[in-house]
């Protein structure tokens, strides 16, 4: 039996779809089923995906843009220019992905949450997974994601009271020169 | 009396300058303050085989209030720049920096949000060492031109247009 049909089997109605690139699974979970899955994974006595070795937040918010941009421009070549461009529907700007490795076989798996960016709140693993206690808060830092149930929701890598999540897409690379206050006060 | 100290005719007073400036330039005890890989080459510089100790710079010393010469040796994120400025401001004068590295100079390759553009935002900077990292041999010339530096000072000079300039020219006998 193949990890993809394992993870099927185990996960069974939880899954929303599955995906495979160069031989890593992914696997996505609706953002309630979340610790439902994980646990399940970890239980599992085929799979025991026991260890987390990341998790982190993804913005896709460009990537959307873009894929965007593209058929309108071929839809204009083509057709009378009279047509308005339908919006496109898209999945939630924000993901969490989870890193899981098996110890006892040595399989690796990645678990997708889509998270949307009006109410960016998933459920903290931190109960299951304590190594998902530093990830989460570099997650929170850097993408504005809030982890229910997580012990310590503070800041990883910025300073407190920094009041912007730099890694999102709309954030400039040199940053809107926060730190003045924090340099010349 | 006091103002002829150092408009020529005071040699007592000159000379005592020259003193002192000669004991400063000789034992400019530094700071490492390594927070990148410029720390490992400042490593480099302070242990044997180049041995800055050769220049005076006999101990690097751990406390800011025992040190002369704060070598910054790498980048310095936008969460540290507070701290680098404490501990600049903790250290006695007279004080001298060094900023060793891209990083330190300008913020290096490190355009970002996070990455101070420089520590001359935060702190004065004497010496400048460019390289990415520098080699010791750089940070040895820098050291060298700190001392330089410390030659040209004038530390009594200070004192005396405090306690000799109010005085009335005209009243000096």
């Amino acid at each position: 039996m193949s990890l993809k049909d394992q993870v099927q089997s185990c996960l069974g109605p939880l899954v929303v779809a599955v995906s495979e690139c160069q031989g890593d699974l992914s696997v996505e979970v609706s953002r309630e089923n979340i610790k439902a899955a994980l646990s399940k994974l970890k239980e599992d006595p085929g799979l025991s995906f026991d260890f987390l070795s990341d998790l982190f937040g993804v913005d896709n918010s460009e990537l959307y843009k873009k894929t965007a941009a593209k058929p309108a421009k071929k839809a204009e070549a083509e057709t009378a220019p009279e047509e308005p461009p339908k919006p496109q529907e898209f999945p939630p700007r924000f993901e969490v992905i989870y890193l899981l490795l098996s110890l006892k076989t040595n399989k690796r798996l990645q678990v997708k949450v889509r998270v949307p960016e009006e109410n960016p709140v998933v459920d903290s693993v931190v109960s299951l997974f304590k190594a998902a206690t530093w990830p989460e808060r570099e997650a929170y830092d850097m993408y504005g994601i809030r982890f229910n149930g997580h012990p310590d929701l503070r800041r990883l890598l910025m300073w407190e009271g920094f009041p912007a999540y730099p890694l999102r897409k709309d954030y400039p690379l040199e940053g809107r020169g926060e730190e003045r206050h924090l340099i010349y006060d | 009396m006091g103002l002829k100290a150092y408009t020529g005719e005071g040699w007592l007073l000159t000379k005592m300058e020259e003193l002192i400036n000669w004991g400063r330039k000789r034992s400019p005890w530094p700071l490492p303050y390594g927070t990148a890989c410029c720390g490992i080459e400042m490593m480099c510089a302070l242990a044997a085989s180049y041995d800055m100790a050769r220049f005076g710079a006999e101990r690097p010393s751990f406390s800011p209030r025992q040190a002369d010469v704060l070598i910054e040796a790498g980048t310095i994120s936008k969460k540290m720049a507070p701290i680098l400025r404490r501990i600049y401001d903790q250290m006695a004068e007279p004080k001298w920096v060094i900023a060793m590295g891209a990083c330190a100079c300008t913020g290096g390759v490190f355009r970002t949000y996070s990455t101070l553009q420089g520590i001359n935002r935060v702190i004065p900077v004497d010496v400048y060492v460019p390289g990415c990292p520098p080699r010791p041999e750089s940070l040895l010339y820098a050291l060298m031109k700190v001392m330089e530096k410390i030659e040209k000072d004038h530390p009594l000079r200070a004192l005396f247009d405090r306690e000799i300039g109010q005085v009335d020219l005209r009243s000096c006998p």
